[in-house]
């Protein structure tokens, strides 16, 4: 289990005071100018070195996200920190903001110095008021101490932070939506290439990270690469915020450990699943995109990219849902599927047609008003919405249905059975 | 996708922001570049709908596409794509009712039982006092505290069938609120004893 000394978010929970002085105290904001001072190629080399993986979803290695801005394009550089966390099961990024946010506000300008940005924005989903009010009442107080602005640190950086916010739309998550969405417009994926990188923020060279991604590098600097590298296993390094919610007894954030089993992870901190482990259905283990995954997988599988992966799921943003044996989980996944089709933008017609056909298909197969050829279409239309379109939402939409197919099959066709058995009586009457 | 139009009663006086709005909203321009005003299109709605009492007009759309040098259309689009801009009149409450699979399942049926019971039985209709009115939403991003609502700028969030029915009591009376965990939880902590950060030297400091 992991130690309270090798924990980067000091005040998860918020129980410590959140402002300047107390992060300071917690190590926050300590030594960035020598970090910066060690140059732009010694930072991103150590942010390759640390194998830090993406923490928003995706888990491309972080340092090489970096390292993708040009050197000398004489341009204006971005950063955009997307804090639009939106992913059924995600409630990690609003706890940083809102408890720990000088350590997000130190990682944007280390970030922002080894891409060679000197305007950074942070873009919040539009429902987080407080936790942006919070936000930039830290940002103001690190402008005040000089920590931001001109000469930023004392760094001989000059860093600008300005937060913006959206107005409820999951799809601008979606790193090029975010940035339209931040160009004023609807939140509608752009084709790529090009990429961010190249053409990003008002067509300038532009990187896009995860809260988390964010906050830990400065930790991750000051301690060094090894010291995160030599925490989870080979590919999957580092500490992680894990989001717990639904059937447990003590639903929570924790930072663990990657890498952790996942029922360790449940019963540690989470305190067990409600009526046992004997009583857990399914999990869905890295929020709602990602296929579930039934118990006696969940018996042994463990809490990484690559593990998740093998079991045919994902790690997603480390959002656990826990589904005990008294959900319906044609339903859990029909709910879903609603989601997605509430919050798919309309642009590519695999997408904007086929989450609402899967959807009403969802929704007739909780009651068993279906036929069991449908089940085979269903998953073949998943097949056929996946892969098909600008943005990874398609995907998403199709990926926890495939997986309630994989694993509840016999539970459909129950369902279909049991209908058509009580239609027929109540016909015969 | 959701289909998503203006009301089709629309105001006919034109709109303007308030003094302080319109200084509020000449300091945030200068967080963009010069020619990216732009950009402010989602604030300023958000801000606008705010002033207006709770939704979008016409007359908001055409006069923010005036002040940010933008198509009409263009500020329409964005006003009928973000669902946190209602297009018709809310109530002075707006409920919004998180929904999603992780408040489903720690019971956010039992939570929209109580505003139909208290406020109206179909979502987005106003109560019979004209005060309240609620809506089903998607995830809220804080289902480690499910199930939670949104009520104006605040979240009240591990709510039950009794905690949630006295917030809606206590609104009814005009009486003040307390927003966040109504079970006592400081944010997203495990109930009882802290399974991590207990470490004093870790926690208020003095370990690097």
């Amino acid at each position: 289990m992991l130690q309270d000394k090798d924990r980067i978010f000091t005040n998860l929970y918020g129980r410590q005071d959140w402002r300047l002085e107390a992060a300071r105290k917690r190590g926050a904001w300590d030594n960035t100018k020598e970090l910066i001072g060690k140059g732009r190629d010694w930072i991103i080399d150590e942010m390759k070195a640390s194998n830090l993986r993406g923490r928003g979803g995706a888990g491309f290695p972080t340092g090489l996200k970096w390292s993708f801005m040009p050197k000398d394009s004489g341009l204006q550089h971005y950063l955009v920190v997307n804090a639009d966390e939106s992913e059924p099961g995600t409630c990690k990024d609003r706890e940083i903001m809102r408890n720990d946010p000088h350590l997000l506000l130190e990682g944007c300008l280390v970030a922002g110095f080894a891409m060679g940005a000197t305007k950074c924005y942070i873009y919040l989903r539009g429902e987080y008021i407080r936790v942006r009010e919070r936000l930039q009442a830290a940002v103001d107080e690190a402008y005040d101490a000089g920590l931001l602005g001109p000469n930023a640190a004392g760094s001989g950086w000059d860093f600008d932070i300005y937060l913006h916010h959206g107005a409820g739309a999951y799809i601008c998550g979606e790193e090029t939506a975010l940035l339209e969405s931040l160009e004023g417009k609807k939140g509608q994926p752009r084709l790529k290439p090009p990429f961010p990188a190249n053409m990003g923020l008002y067509g300038m060279p532009t990187t896009v990270n995860n809260v988390e991604s964010i906050a830990v590098a400065p930790t991750i600097l000051r301690r060094g690469a090894a010291w995160f590298d030599g925490l989870g296993r080979p590919n999957n390094a580092g500490t992680k915020i894990f989001s717990i919610s639904g059937h447990v007894n003590n639903p929570c954030n924790v930072e663990e450990e990657m890498g952790i089993p996942l029922r360790e992870l449940i019963e540690k901190h989470a305190g067990g699943v409600r009526g046992g482990w004997s009583n857990l259905l399914a999990v869905i283990p890295g929020g709602s995109s990602v296929p579930l995954i039934p118990k006696d997988v969940c018996d042994t599988v463990l809490m990484d990219f690559d593990s998740l992966r093998e079991v045919q799921s994902g790690l997603g943003t480390a959002a656990v849902i826990v589904m005990d044996k008294s959900t319906d989980v044609i339903k859990a996944i029909a709910r879903l599927a609603y989601f997605y089709k509430h919050e798919s933008c309309g642009q590519c017609t695999p997408c904007r047609e086929g989450t609402g056909w899967m959807w009403r298909v969802m929704e007739r197969l909780v009651t068993g008003d279906a036929d069991k050829s449908e089940i085979d279409k269903l998953f073949d239309v998943t097949k056929q919405i996946e892969g098909h379109t600008i943005c990874a939402l398609g995907d998403a939409a199709a990926w926890p249905i495939q997986g309630l197919i994989r694993h509840f099959r016999p539970e459909i066709e129950k369902r279909i059975e049991e209908a058509s058995i009580s239609r027929s009586i109540a016909a015969a009457e | 996708m959701a289909v998503r139009r203006l009301s089709p009663n629309q105001p006919k006086e034109p709109f303007e922001f308030s003094e302080e709005n319109l200084a509020w909203a000449k300091e945030q321009l200068k967080k963009f570049p010069e020619g990216r005003e732009q950009s402010a299109v989602i604030p300023f709605l958000w801000r606008a709908q705010n002033q207006n009492g709770g939704h979008v007009t016409q007359p908001i759309i055409n006069y923010l596409a005036d002040m940010l040098n933008m198509a009409e259309i263009r500020v329409y689009e964005v006003a009928t794509f973000y669902t946190m801009f209602n297009l018709a009149p809310v109530g002075e409450h707006l409920v919004q009712v998180c929904t999603t699979t992780p408040c489903w399942l720690r019971g956010s049926d039992e939570i929209v039982k109580v505003c139909k019971s208290k406020i109206a039985e179909k979502q987005q209709t106003l109560s019979e006092d004209g005060k309240f009115s609620w809506m089903e939403v998607e995830c809220l991003g804080a289902c480690a505290n499910a199930p939670m609502i949104q009520i104006g700028d605040d979240y009240f969030e591990d709510l039950d069938e009794k905690s949630m029915e006295e917030i809606l009591d206590r609104l009814a009376k005009g009486e003040e609120v307390k927003p966040g965990s109504q079970t006592g939880r400081t944010s997203s902590e495990p109930v009882g004893e802290l399974t991590s950060l207990t470490d004093p030297e870790v926690i208020q400091g003095g370990a690097k």
